[in-house]
């Protein structure tokens, strides 16, 4: 099973829908590819391409501000940087949904993954946030929903961690 | 040259004055959120302490929730430098209802006027342009500055402006600093129920 195969993405992408995520941000990732394929061909997702993950706490923070729900989509190493505008989050008290697929922690073939997939855990720790890992693909969408209700129930930053082996290895040759 | 040059507070002034009840403001951190305080304190600005690098994109995910309201991010040259790749991503995204609006007088205000990267010859005008923001204002006069708070006034586009503003520093007017409180109440005074 990978990313582009099994249904996580699809009951994730569901969740989202449902629990009213109107924005999503994400800088291109394969692991998230099925779910933001989704979320590209749904009109009622406005999905927004970043050029780097601190974009997407930032866009996160604005839609509070007007009323919207957003979710942010990336892979391990986008977290190290959107450290500073975590700030924003944190300081304000803004809702921060994260969705973070990691790389550098099971069947890696990169090394330059591992730095910073590593340090995941804690980076999110120091930065308050409410942390939820999952590893089998059937408890990513009840993950989500708890998530959910944290981050917008209580304006916190909720990160759910999709552990490499729910991604499946990265093929380098064809 | 300077003198030649618009001085900051006048031109918030003149951006803000007359804003209608939909225009919501992000000031960028430093000394375009003090213009905005000066040019009187309103809930429906957004004020930023930090997250340098962020206004354009609390402005886009501004916009893109509340389409039926207008936005104008009003920030330094330093800030919009910081985050250069927000005006691809809104480039792309281009709604109709937002204005990034880059008060730029080549220097970083805050720290000790050391000469930012537009003094040295960036082009943000060439940049946002590049980015595919097909309305891009280069403001130089009072004409050009009257030009641009009415385009703002009547926004239906995706817009940008450089405000080539002397580097001066008038006395700061600090907003709150409460960011729990600045978030509260703007969402507040845009109808949204706590």
């Amino acid at each position: 099973m990978n990313a582009l195969t099994g249904d996580w993405p699809d009951r994730l992408f569901e969740t989202l829908k449902r629990s009213g995520v109107r924005q999503v941000g994400y800088v291109p990732d394969a692991g998230h590819a099925r779910l933001i394929y989704r979320c590209r061909a749904d009109s009622e997702i406005r999905d927004v391409a970043l050029t780097t993950e601190e974009e997407g706490v930032a866009l996160a923070a604005g839609a509070w501000l007007g009323g919207e729900r957003a979710a942010l989509l990336m892979q391990s190493s986008g977290l190290g940087n959107c450290i500073n505008m975590f700030s924003l989050a944190r300081a304000c008290r803004f809702p921060l949904l994260m969705f973070i697929t990691m790389r550098g922690e099971w069947e890696e073939f990169n090394p330059w993954q591992v730095p910073m997939g590593s340090i995941v855990d804690p980076v999110l720790e120091l930065c308050e946030a409410e942390v939820y890992r999952v590893r089998v693909p059937g408890e990513v969408a009840s993950t989500a929903e708890r998530a959910i209700q944290q981050a917008f129930g209580d304006e916190r930053i909720a990160a759910v961690i999709l552990s490499q082996q729910l991604i499946g290895r990265k093929v380098w040759t064809k | 040259m300077d003198q030649m040059r618009l001085e900051r507070r006048a031109a918030m002034a003149t951006l803000l004055a007359n804003r209608g009840d939909d225009l919501l403001v992000i000031p960028g951190l430093g000394s375009t959120a003090w213009d905005a305080v000066a040019a009187g304190d309103d809930d429906r600005n957004f004020y930023l302490w930090g997250a340098m690098g962020g206004a354009a994109m609390i402005g886009l995910g501004l916009a893109l929730a509340r389409p039926e309201r207008r936005v104008a991010v009003i920030t330094g040259d330093g800030e919009m430098l910081m985050g250069l790749g927000s005006l691809a991503t809104i480039g792309i995204q281009q709604p109709r209802n937002l204005a990034v609006i880059v008060f730029d007088n080549g220097a970083y205000g805050e720290t000790g006027m050391q000469p930012s990267h537009t003094q040295g010859g960036v082009d943000l005008i060439g940049v946002a342009r590049a980015c595919g923001i097909a309305t891009c204002l280069d403001v130089r006069d009072e004409n050009a500055l009257a030009n641009l708070a009415l385009r703002v006034q009547n926004l239906c586009e995706t817009l940008f402006a450089r405000v080539q503003i002397a580097a001066d520093e008038p006395p700061r007017v600090l907003p709150l600093r409460d960011g729990i409180a600045l978030k509260n109440r703007f969402r507040a005074a845009v109808g949204i129920k706590p």
